[in-house]
């Protein structure tokens, strides 16, 4: 059973609800980032998605934007993301980390060899924002036979055709992007995304993850309470944002966010 | 070639190229705007609304123009102008923005969405946007923005909002990804007018079939002027919508050269240039797949040209398959032989073209003393250089 499958089977039985945190990689600099997925595994998190950086973020608002900008004044990139997840599985075997980027890094890399490097380095999914299954499904199967999931993307206009499509290529969980528009943007309506959840659960078993919109431990709550996670993104970058002259401070607020989502969360 | 040229195929390829790189949430409205466009491109109705605007509001069929003087100094093939710049607004912009904006209607949609490099794309926008009162918001880089103040002028003076973009490198690139997002939040009531033959399927379809309108004229009125078809067409290239519009009534005639002019900026060897098809690799970005310029791990590199309409990573992914099949050929201009080519134009003809034009001028220079003179040459005028005067007294040191 892949790491992820495992993850959310475990979590069902205790009757909780997976916290994934989305972090870029290296923002604000390279060495902040595995520390940091660290810790966020001991404050609660079941599940990492480690962004890699991207030029041209095109789905993302204002702070993940910034957040590629930064990493990549460092150099960073989705080999040297790729890296820090690989240094990450040395000593926790136990975290599912799901690499989510663009699809042009892994064009330049080739699939064959982004599939093989994913694999080296143990990651357990990958999501790519810009390649829907129609585009998608020649990288999802190379991935597939290297024991790594694809996970899609299920927005609030999403058919049920998609979602069934989604759910056969797809493994691992699908994401439910709570609202149109980019991340960080506006606040989810609770009573949309339930009766979207309630379409989406009647045509697959895979889990549900939910994000876009997720801003501090009520929404966290809310939300976890209608599908099987919940995702958080720009709410931890801003962290790293607003304390780019105190790295240990940022982690400290990210640690402090995510442990009151976890409490909420569970309570 | 015996079978007839047929691309894309249903799902937007052509061959590798092309297809549908985009965020789930832009699939619906992407498919929602496939259906419209193959339902009104075929509709006897909406072909003669669109016939009409752009004999009666552009002004079509726009000339082709004998350059009797600059074909004999250059002592060569014949010359002659596709005048795209005697349009509406000065550009072929409009041929496309005026069929997109009618579909709009027709979908119900009540806001317009657009990005912009050098502004033409952007005041043709405005420009059909006023004409059927619809909200128009205009996505512009900030580095565009400070170069071509006077077509931001013009935008807002046509009641569109003009917003500067400060992200990534601040041109084209980035007003596209601002249109997206913006398309994205919107989508209900919102439709996105992409200015040029790239983003996700249909749009390189689309926007190809409205432009393509020069081609056919083109075809028409050299027979008639000449009794023959061209031997070479001549187009400059960004994200590659005038080239294409000239290219695609010719591709089935095999005696015709399809000659694409990217720009090469400082050089194509010094890195600083806009020229993908020349020295870029095959990617992915902004919906489709085509040559870009990136670097060994995908990032988009930064792109320079003199002109803000060539100022782009990307092209559409036709012109990647034409060049891969080779039935096209791109070629480079810099900065410096695109000032050759405007000067030219403007001492030889009485006519300033636009500095993204002037690089097809530039090439037109190279290319007609090696062809003989009995053969013809239609280069794509495909805009009016008035935007670029700022630009140009600059260069010479004049404040205006």
């Amino acid at each position: 059973m892949s790491r992820l499958a495992a993850t959310f089977e475990r979590l069902a039985q205790s009757g909780r609800k997976a916290l994934i945190p989305f972090v870029t990689a290296g923002d604000p600099y390279p060495d902040f980032t595995l520390p940091l997925m660290h810790a966020m595994v001991k404050a609660g998190a079941n599940v990492i998605e480690l962004g890699a950086p991207f030029s041209d973020p095109m789905a993302d608002g204002p702070v993940i934007q910034r957040a590629s900008e930064r990493a990549l004044a460092h150099k960073m990139s989705l080999s040297r993301t790729l890296a820090i997840a690989a240094e990450f599985r040395k000593t926790d075997q136990i975290t599912p980390v799901v690499v989510m980027g663009y699809l042009n890094p892994i064009e330049a890399m080739g699939y064959e060899g982004f599939a093989n490097a994913a694999q080296r380095a143990d990651i357990d999914g990958v999501l790519t924002v810009d390649l829907p299954p129609e585009e998608g499904e020649q990288c999802a199967a190379l991935l597939k036979e290297r024991g790594i999931d694809t996970i899609f993307l299920l927005a609030p206009n999403s058919s049920s055709d998609r979602i069934e499509k989604m759910a056969a290529i797809g493994s691992g969980y699908l994401y439910y992007v709570s609202l149109k528009g980019v991340t960080g943007a506006g606040h989810l309506d609770a009573g949309d995304v339930e009766t979207k959840l309630k379409q989406i659960k009647s045509i697959t078993t895979l889990p549900v993850g939910i994000g876009f919109g997720v801003k501090d431990a009520e929404t966290a709550k809310t939300v976890s309470s209608l599908g099987d996670g919940v995702v958080v993104g720009s709410a931890l970058i801003s962290k790293i944002e607003s304390n780019q002259d105190n790295p240990e401070r940022a982690q400290e607020e990210i640690i402090g966010l995510l442990s009151s989502m976890r409490q909420a969360m569970d309570s | 070639m015996t079978e007839k040229y047929n691309m894309p195929d249903a799902r937007g390829h052509f061959g590798p190229y092309g297809g549908t790189f985009v965020a789930e949430t832009l699939i619906p409205p992407i498919q929602e705007l496939n259906s419209a466009y193959h339902k009104y491109l075929q509709d006897p109705e909406f072909l003669s609304e669109l016939d009409a605007d752009l004999k009666y509001y552009v002004g079509r069929p726009s000339p082709l123009y004998y350059a009797e003087r600059w074909s004999r100094e250059l002592g060569g093939a014949q010359i002659y102008l596709k005048r795209e710049d005697l349009n509406h607004t000065g550009s072929h912009k409009i041929n496309n923005t005026v069929g997109q904006a009618l579909l709009a209607k027709r979908m119900g949609k009540t806001r317009i969405i657009a990005e912009t490099g050098a502004g033409q794309h952007g005041v043709a926008t405005a420009t059909v946007a006023a004409r059927l009162g619809l909200e128009c918001v205009v996505y512009m880089g900030a580095v565009d923005v400070a170069r071509q103040s006077l077509n931001v002028y013009r935008m807002k003076l046509l009641g569109a909002t003009v917003v500067a973009v400060e992200s990534g490198s601040k041109t084209l690139k980035d007003a596209l990804n601002e249109a997206l997002r913006d398309w994205v939040t919107n989508v209900d009531n919102t439709f996105y007018i992409i200015g040029t033959v790239a983003g996700p399927h249909p749009y390189p379809a689309m926007v190809r079939d409205f432009q393509a309108i020069i081609g056919r004229e083109t075809k028409q009125q050299c027979q008639e002027l000449t009794g023959q078809i061209p031997d070479a067409l001549v187009a400059c290239v960004g994200g590659g919508s005038n080239a294409i519009g000239l290219f695609y009534p010719f591709i089935d005639d095999p005696s015709v050269r399809l000659i694409g002019v990217e720009a090469a900026g400082d050089g194509v060897a010094t890195g600083r240039h806009s020229a993908p098809l020349c020295a870029g690799r095959p990617g992915v970005l902004h919906g489709n797949r085509t040559y870009l310029m990136a670097d060994d791990d995908g990032e988009i590199i930064e792109t320079h040209s003199i002109s803000a309409g060539l100022d782009y990573p990307g092209v559409g992914p036709e012109h990647a398959w034409l060049k891969d099949t080779g039935r096209a050929e791109y070629v480079n201009i810099t900065d410096n032989e695109a000032l050759e080519g405007f000067y030219a134009l403007t001492r030889m003809e009485g006519i300033i073209p636009a500095l993204e034009s002037s690089h097809a001028m530039a090439h037109t220079i190279r290319l007609a003393p090696t062809m003989r003179k009995d053969q013809i040459i239609v280069v794509n005028l495909s805009g009016r250089g008035d935007k670029d005067m700022q630009t140009m007294a600059k260069r010479e040191g004049i404040e205006l």
